[in-house]
């Protein structure tokens, strides 16, 4: 099944000839309309009559996380306020978030590829989707909840929490497929377990679109045994729009749409760029974005691509399932997560000294993070309940500014491992 | 107010971890401290180990050098009459006053019984149990 068969099963050829068109408007574009990029052109050297093959987009500058930074809130904007309908923000690194501005085109192509992929996993008005991904500022819910409309499923926007009633109204509704972390789906399935409900035998439940974190082939083997649900890898972040492409029924790779998406891989030491099937840095130009410029953008995600056909008909490239970072980024139950934002945090607290160290690790189906701080000697008191409350403020103030519950362990100073040269503050041990 | 009353303790930031006590127990031996009194408040992550020692500026400072979190804070100490209600007699004195007590913990030596008490305000204390003629502890008896 196809959305929109004529786009989705191109010639190759074809597709190359749009995506160069596409790409030479939107350079055009964006050296008129928008002084970032126009900047951004100008100190590399590049006009938009450089590019005249889609090979040449290797011409033109990156994009970095730091450069929405740097503009926010609407600096980087090629349209005036009245164009954006919608903004979504992430938590950002230092104090600033991520704002990203959609226009009303911005959201339909969002929409669009939602439908596409939603339709290549046979998700349609006969399905009703559980839409347990967060609502509001984070883009999963929005996202999958106009995607799930569009193709005439029954949505029920549940978002996060409330396990037990969203197990029941999985019953009662009649729900056939769930769009969650994998994390939270594991979580679900044991709630169910422990209410003596088998999703297997009393729900409809099938399908689960699972990402906003990394996961595994392991973990998919788990939830499929264990829950007889068919799970499918959706990636997408809020820079593109949000989560948007998905694995179709052969589930051999992510389908990129390509004339929403281009992709390249490069190496990121170097900047070269690699072949198919070569493992690298995923770089991504969006090709009908609107609001805000998304040109070769560094995104930091590792993967390599696969530009074979695929057996659902598909001639859209693929992507491998997300293998890491080329940064710090930690991923705490699908929140983002920077450990300069933990830093900056804890270097607003008096209290607090400058060593600390984090240590994630999986319990059960949740991650679980903590926090060792060192805290400074005159901060120390004598009463239990002062060094409580010290600790119950510290993490307090990272939940404020992380978005996430942590544990925070109160430390002598002295007591924390120092580094030579780079330090080693996150201690990783999930088994992903 | 009498000076004399006012005991210093040594409050010290102990990581709950094994062998962490055993470490700030080496770290006083080095320092010749000896405790007269002492007690171990915890939490999940650490503990705070309270002592009564001979000669605390001295400890404190010894300790300090070797990077220990340390702290005096000032407490009271009840003397605790070897008869049945001596307890409630001081107890009482402080409810009626009201003072909060934050915690205590007793101590038999040689000769007295004393109940160390860290309440909110000491000076407050040692005048209402002066007034109700229940006796304190002086650095010198312990």
């Amino acid at each position: 099944m196809f959305w929109n068969p004529k786009i989705e099963c191109m010639p190759k050829e074809d597709l190359k000839a749009l995506q160069y068109r596409q790409l030479k408007q939107l350079v055009n574009n964006l050296y008129s309309f928008n002084q970032f990029y126009h900047d951004r052109m100008r100190a590399q050297n590049v006009h938009p009559d450089d590019i005249t093959c889609l090979e040449d987009i290797s011409k033109l500058p990156f994009m970095y996380k730091q450069d929405l930074r740097d503009n926010y809130p609407t600096n980087m904007f090629t349209v005036p306020n009245k164009e954006i309908v919608r903004y979504h923000v992430s938590s950002g690194t230092t104090g600033k978030p991520t704002l990203v501005g959609y226009t009303r085109n911005d959201l339909d192509y969002w929409t669009e590829a939602l439908a596409r992929s939603l339709t290549s996993i046979g998700i349609g008005p006969e399905d009703t989707l559980q839409v347990s991904y967060g609502y509001g500022l984070f883009t999963g819910g929005l996202g999958l909840h106009y995607g799930a409309e569009k193709v005439g499923a029954t949505v029920l926007p549940t978002g996060v929490g409330g396990t037990e009633r969203q197990i029941e109204l999985i019953q009662d509704l009649g729900v056939t497929a769930i769009a969650c972390t994998p994390s939270y789906l594991i979580h679900l399935g044991d709630t169910a377990r422990k209410m003596g409900v088998d999703i297997q035998r009393d729900t409809k439940l099938r399908k689960a679109i699972l990402g906003a974190e990394p996961w595994s082939e392991s973990m998919r083997q788990h939830i499929e045994s264990s829950m007889g649900v068919k799970a499918y890898d959706i990636y997408g972040t809020s820079e593109q729009a949000g989560p948007m492409f998905t694995e179709c029924e052969e589930r051999k790779g992510i389908h990129i749409a390509g004339d929403i998406m281009y992709v390249e891989i490069i190496d990121p030491e170097t900047g070269e760029s690699l072949g198919p099937g070569q493992k690298g840095e995923m770089v991504v130009t969006m090709l009908k974005k609107e609001a805000m410029p998304m040109i070769r953008y560094r995104i930091r995600d590792l993967t390599t691509l696969m530009d074979d056909d695929c057996e659902c008909g598909r001639t859209s490239p693929r992507i491998s399932r997300i293998t890491g970072r080329t940064d710090d980024m930690l991923i705490i139950r699908g929140i983002n997560v920077f450990p300069s934002q933990i830093e900056y945090t804890l270097l607003q607290i008096p209290e607090v000294g400058d060593q600390y160290m984090i240590h994630v690790s999986r319990e059960g189906a949740l991650d679980n993070m903590v926090i060792q701080v060192e805290i400074k000697p005159e901060a120390f008191s004598d009463k239990v309940e002062d060094m409580v409350r010290l600790r119950a403020r510290i993490e307090s103030d990272l939940k404020k500014y992380l978005n996430i519950a942590v544990t925070v362990e109160l430390k002598a100073p002295g007591e924390l491992p120092r580094f030579e040269g780079k330090a080693k503050r996150v201690i990783d041990t999930r088994m992903i | 107010m009498m000076v004399g009353n006012i005991i210093t303790q040594l409050s010290i930031f102990v990581n709950n971890e094994p062998g962490r006590l055993a470490s700030i127990a080496s770290t006083l031996r080095e320092c010749g401290v000896n405790m007269k009194a002492f007690n171990l408040a915890e939490s999940t992550e650490f503990g705070i180990l309270r002592a009564i020692v001979d000669d605390p500026e001295a400890a404190y400072d010894c300790l300090r050098n070797r990077g220990i979190i340390v702290r005096k804070t000032d407490v009271i100490g009840v003397v605790i009459q070897d008869t049945p209600g001596s307890l409630f007699a001081a107890a009482n004195v402080f409810g009626e006053a009201g003072i909060n007590i934050e915690y205590g913990y007793a101590y038999t030596g040689r000769s007295i019984s004393t109940f160390f008490i860290r309440v909110d305000d000491p000076a407050r204390a040692v005048e209402a149990l002066d007034a109700a003629g229940i006796r304190l502890v002086t650095e010198e008896e312990i």
